[in-house]
């Protein structure tokens, strides 16, 4: 079991929340002191720097016009990171290939990480949560299309060593294309995936070896779409070796008293403010979705998640905290209710928790609950028949 | 879209689209707009007394089949030219509303050949102002309530009952929704191009506006008129981007003094 640390960089110094009809796309970035901005973008990579100190692996993403996380370019976060750290892994999850729209520049800056860290790059990609679709001003009826093209050249371009080679698909026309550099790991880094409801998309991802990871999902679903992606897993000799990564709201501390206080400041991310046009554009989900959306039966998971207490989250898996010997055997839960994983992605600072607490949360993990889940299993697939595809 | 008139499937080019004829007379061909609201509405009955009226659903609207290649009412347009050449029509009056208005521009742009008239009801399309400018309000960003009540001269009163729509009815309602944004997101509600390509409409044509329309202003659709040789533009008093089916009365008014 692999452990990350992950914060999505929160802007949290904003008006009370009740006052604001939203946090994302259209908040107005006068709320955006650049003097704090400062401060908070230096503390949240002394952060990660200390997470790399600790043994932990580092985790970061981008997200775009919006207060719950600044770091608008995970490929600047993860150069930093691979200069100034040593030991842990980096891992960007992900690049919105779909909405940024250039997929050789991602190739091509993600090649470049991976030689200035000397080969510690994970590099992920993601279509997009619905509300990123207004920043980049994507097509949301075509993003699924072209997260997969894009995917397709990137790791064409990584491997394509020999001689210039063109592309003209529906997105993305290129000629003579000819990675300088070259990824350091040959033939490419590991290649991570996110997803939450679609198990065509998970089996795709199997079937090319990609680690596939998913969030703050109650554990039943986890299960159900980890079982998807082992199903169709072929062949773990694969580039990055596959396998399956999950992400709770995580808290450790010396007390359950204080655990649980840590804790509670994490829900500031699931309670994060949006108007209802951000969250569902038109042709993001499926027709099939959208008419359960008519009938009001389908509503999306923050949303869900947000009505439920902490002590419900901690029993779904979505919030795992507690003492050191109590979250190791939250961990240890999941990991069995869900068929194993092999990635634990922390999101252990969200919202106001402050340096000194998550510090105090991310050391204790390390020493003492680390050791205790280190060596839960690498996965295995459950079959080893070729994905249907 | 059932049990109103005849529905066939046409064949345009190789593209299967719903076609649906309603009366007897003369070819009249309505092209809905975004949310096909004009298949249930009055006017269309005082149209289908006179006309044979005849209302393809564009691709991916409707029944229709949407093949990827198809990316904006300037594709649209080819394939309604195709509907038309393939029933074999001709002298037709096109109306088309909103985003249908948007089709039957680019369409008469293209060929007229079987075209004798054209009206255009609050339709997009077309750019008017500058780079910083918002010709039509972004339905997409804006809050739902507000985009309702620039919709609709009365927002109330015009609100869709989805949970009485079988889930037929709301496959549509939810595929009119998203081949919309296919084929609008980006550019916004406009072809760059159509401005320049408008001079080339040779027929008599009417462009109709609601007085209160919040979502594209008839100050835009003034300017959109400019631009058609010899257009007329009329406005339908107390009614919103939908004059057709807010003050049908007043619009089949103003509808007849052109066509008859």
């Amino acid at each position: 079991m692999y452990a990350w640390h992950f914060t999505e960089m929160p802007y949290p110094n904003l008006p009370p929340i009740e006052s604001l009809s939203t946090m994302r796309v259209s908040l107005a970035n006068k709320h955006f002191d650049p003097k704090i901005g400062a401060d908070l973008y230096n503390r949240y990579l002394d952060e990660y720097m200390i997470a790399d100190d600790l043994g932990l692996n580092m985790l970061c993403n981008e997200h775009h016009q919006t207060a719950t996380c600044i770091d608008v370019a995970a490929p600047l976060t993860a150069a930093i990171l691979a200069r100034q750290t040593s030991k842990g892994r980096i891992c960007i999850l992900g690049n919105p290939i779909a909405n940024r729209g250039d997929p050789l520049r991602i190739a091509e800056e993600m090649a470049m990480i991976d030689c200035i860290s000397r080969g510690r790059l994970d590099v992920g990609f993601v279509r997009g949560v619905p509300y990123e679709i207004f920043a980049a001003n994507t097509n949301p009826t075509t993003t699924v299309e072209r997260l997969w093209e894009g995917i397709d050249l990137v790791t064409k371009a990584w491997g394509a060593v020999d001689e210039p080679f063109n592309f003209e698909g529906r997105f993305t026309q290129r000629r003579a294309i000819n990675l300088w550099p070259r990824p350091y790991q040959t033939p490419h880094p590991g290649i991570w995936m996110t997803g939450s409801s679609d198990l065509e998309n998970i089996k795709k991802a199997a079937a090319r070896g990609f680690v596939f990871a998913t969030f703050l999902q109650p554990h039943e679903k986890v299960k159900w779409m980890f079982e998807g992606y082992r199903s169709a897993y072929q062949d773990t000799g694969l580039p990055g070796g596959g396998g399956t990564a999950y992400m709770p709201l995580v808290y450790t501390a010396e007390t359950e008293e204080e655990a649980e206080k840590g804790a509670r400041e994490l829900t500031w991310y699931l309670n994060a403010k949006s108007e209802p046009q951000y969250r569902n554009p038109p042709g993001y989900v499926p027709v099939d979705f959208n008419v359960n959306a008519l009938k009001g039966t389908f509503t999306g998971r923050t949303d869900a998640m947000r009505a439920k207490t902490m002590e419900f989250l901690k029993e779904e898996g979505v919030m795992v905290y507690g003492t050191p010997d109590s979250v190791a055997k939250q961990i240890k839960r999941l990991y069995d209710l869900v068929g194993g994983f092999d990635h634990l992605l922390m999101m252990q600072q969200a919202g106001w928790l402050d340096h000194a607490r998550t510090v105090k949360s991310m050391s204790l993990f390390a020493k003492e609950v680390y050791p205790q889940i280190r060596d839960l299993p690498r996965t295995k697939p459950l079959e080893t028949r070729a994905a249907a595809e | 879209m059932s049990g109103r008139g005849n529905i066939t499937t046409v064949k345009a080019g190789n593209v299967a689209l719903e076609v649906e004829r309603r009366g007897a007379g003369r070819p009249l061909l309505l092209l809905a707009g975004e949310e096909q609201l004009e298949l249930d509405a009055a006017f269309v009955d005082a149209l289908a007394a006179k006309f044979e009226v005849i209302i393809p659903s564009a691709p991916g609207f409707g029944h229709s089949e949407r093949p990827d290649w198809i990316g904006s009412p300037d594709d649209v347009s080819y394939l309604i030219l195709d509907v038309i050449a393939a029933l074999g029509l001709s002298d037709v009056t096109v109306v088309g509303c909103s985003f249908g208005g948007w089709v039957a521009a680019e369409m008469a742009t293209k060929n007229t050949s079987a075209i004798s008239r054209l009206v255009l009801v609050d339709p997009y399309g077309v750019k008017i102002g500058g780079p910083y400018d918002r010709d039509v309000l972004d339905i997409w960003t804006e809050h739902p309530v507000k985009v309702a009540a620039a919709k609709w001269a009365d927002p109330e009163k015009n609100k869709r009952d989805f949970s009485k729509m079988n889930d037929d009815q709301l496959t549509v309602v939810a595929r009119n929704l998203e081949s919309f944004a296919r084929f609008c997101w980006d550019p916004y509600m406009h072809n760059p191009k159509l401005r320049e390509r408008l001079h080339r409409v040779n027929v008599p044509t009417l462009v109709i506006w609601g007085e209160k329309d919040g979502i594209v202003s008839p100050a835009y659709g003034e300017a959109y008129a400019k631009l058609i040789p010899g257009a007329t533009f009329a406005i339908v008093p107390g009614a919103g981007h939908f004059p057709h089916l807010e003050k049908p009365e007043a619009f089949m008014e103003t509808l007849n003094g052109f066509i008859n």
